[in-house]
């Protein structure tokens, strides 16, 4: 699989923010959240959480799962 | 190795000053700092200038060699230290190692950094570029970002509290009213902490350092010529600095800075003194979150207790071991290539006995600990009167 499409899996929450303060690059998103996320397959990830809601918002522990790709940054969401 | 002394020190004051450049700033601390040494230009032998960003900043590169024709400082080895917030930290680590291995006897450092002329999200881009970039920065992280996810898990994992974050800045901004040289010299309370604007939850406004201008110099000698400067040096007894990967996603545990730890370790090996017999310290409170992990990981709490050890009053004058005195980085200000060296400052100046209103009542033995990005750099040196 080429890094492009490439499938992060699913993980656990190791930690997480929701930044207010954003820097030049993405002034756009902000409020945005951000979190490490403990992969299934092995590892640690910085990714982006998709959240329009509060209650989309993650927490420390939650199961999260891989959406996409974009620009090379993993998106993730709430697992069901 | 021969032992070495800080035989002058000079700052400018910090905060933003629309009219002042990089240079004059440089300039107007090492003015201070030789005339505090009572030594003229000729007797330096090598300048190292810590800075993080001049070239984002303000566009000026070379930057060394651009400050000290400036300052009179020609014909000799003058080199720019990079470490992000550590710069001038490593700087002073150099300097001290080339005075101590008998390579030059005076060894002028600075740290200078020139910030407010760029708009604060603008500023929060040029500091993350001190992240990694690959893994984390284009995520869209931001270091009070990191630093939150720091809190974050250092909650989890010890209970600490919304609460004890914020004494940190309660009792930071307290000390720094009292120094005339600080960026923001006003108390603040717990509740104006808790309910200020969100940076980074749970951070807010006042969990973060602040975007300075501002320089330091010292001027290091042997301690056997020290009597040429100055009738009241102080020793630098030990001095290490560490390193670690940058991004926080790659280290096992980002509760604590692998990299303090270890030169923390190593400059009291070097002392020949413990946590225990520390008197005071200077610690790099980027944020709140930072000073918490820096009194556990430079051995002064156990992990997790630095929350309760700050609630408890255990770190504010007076107490069982006060820290940051000067007002820390969070009220002094963080112009951050000055930040290493105006650290150093600060301890020679309650060594020496003349931090006014600041003096500490045990001043014999001082700690400073600078870091550089989320725990990458990390400089810790123990100096003595």
């Amino acid at each position: 699989m080429d890094e492009a499409n490439r499938n992060f899996g699913p993980g656990v929450v190791y930690t997480e923010t929701v930044v207010h303060a954003a820097p030049e690059a993405f002034l756009r998103d902000a409020p945005y959240q951000l979190a490490i996320v403990e992969l299934q397959g092995g590892g640690r990830r910085t990714v982006r959480i998709l959240a329009q809601t509060e209650g989309e918002r993650v927490h420390i522990g939650d199961r999260v799962e891989f959406v996409e790709l974009r620009e090379g940054v993993p998106f993730y969401r709430k697992a069901p | 190795m021969r032992p070495v002394a800080v035989v002058g020190i000079g700052k400018t004051p910090f905060g933003a000053f629309p009219a002042r450049d990089l240079r004059s700033l440089a300039e107007e601390a090492i003015a201070r700092c030789l005339e505090d040494a009572h030594a003229g230009p000729s007797q330096v032998e090598a300048f190292y200038l810590g800075n993080f960003a001049g070239p984002s900043f303000v566009g000026q590169s070379h930057l060394a060699p651009y400050v000290a024709a400036a300052c009179g400082l020609t014909g000799i080895p003058a080199t720019r230290f990079e470490a992000a917030c550590a710069s001038s930290g490593a700087a002073f680590h150099h300097g001290v190692l080339a005075v101590a291995a008998g390579i030059h006897d005076v060894v002028l450092v600075a740290g200078v950094e020139k910030m407010t002329s760029e708009i604060s999200a603008r500023v929060a881009q040029i500091l993350a570029s001190a992240g990694d970039l690959a893994g984390e920065i284009r995520a869209g992280a931001t270091f009070p970002a990191l630093f939150a996810m720091i809190a974050r898990r250092h909650m989890h994992q010890y209970g600490t509290t919304r609460e004890h974050l914020a004494r940190v800045a309660v009792k930071n901004h307290a000390n720094g009213a009292k120094n005339p040289l600080a960026h923001m010299r006003k108390e603040v309370t717990l509740e104006t902490v808790l309910a200020a604007r969100p940076v980074a939850e749970p951070l807010t406004v006042y969990d973060c350092s602040l975007i300075s201008d501002g320089a330091a110099a010292l001027l290091l000698a042997p301690l056997e010529r020290a009597a040429d400067f100055t009738s009241r040096p102080v020793r630098v007894l030990g001095v290490a600095q560490s390193s670690d990967r940058l991004a926080l996603q790659e280290k096992e545990d980002i509760t604590t800075f692998e990299a303090v730890k270890r030169a923390a370790k190593k400059a009291y090996q070097m002392a020949g003194v413990g946590p225990a017999d520390i008197e005071f310290a200077e610690v790099h409170d980027c944020f709140t979150i930072a000073e918490i992990m820096a009194i556990e990981d430079l051995g002064f709490v156990a992990k997790g207790e630095g929350g309760p050890f700050t609630a408890a009053g255990s770190t504010a004058p007076g107490g069982r071991i006060p820290v940051n005195a000067s007002g820390g980085l969070k009220s002094k200000g963080h112009p951050v290539g000055a930040t290493g060296v105006a650290q150093i400052c600060d301890l020679v100046e309650q060594l020496r006995g003349e931090a006014g209103e600041r003096q500490l009542e045990r001043h014999s033995l001082g700690l400073a600990q600078n870091l550089g990005g989320s725990g990458a750099t990390a400089v810790v040196s123990i100096l003595s009167s």
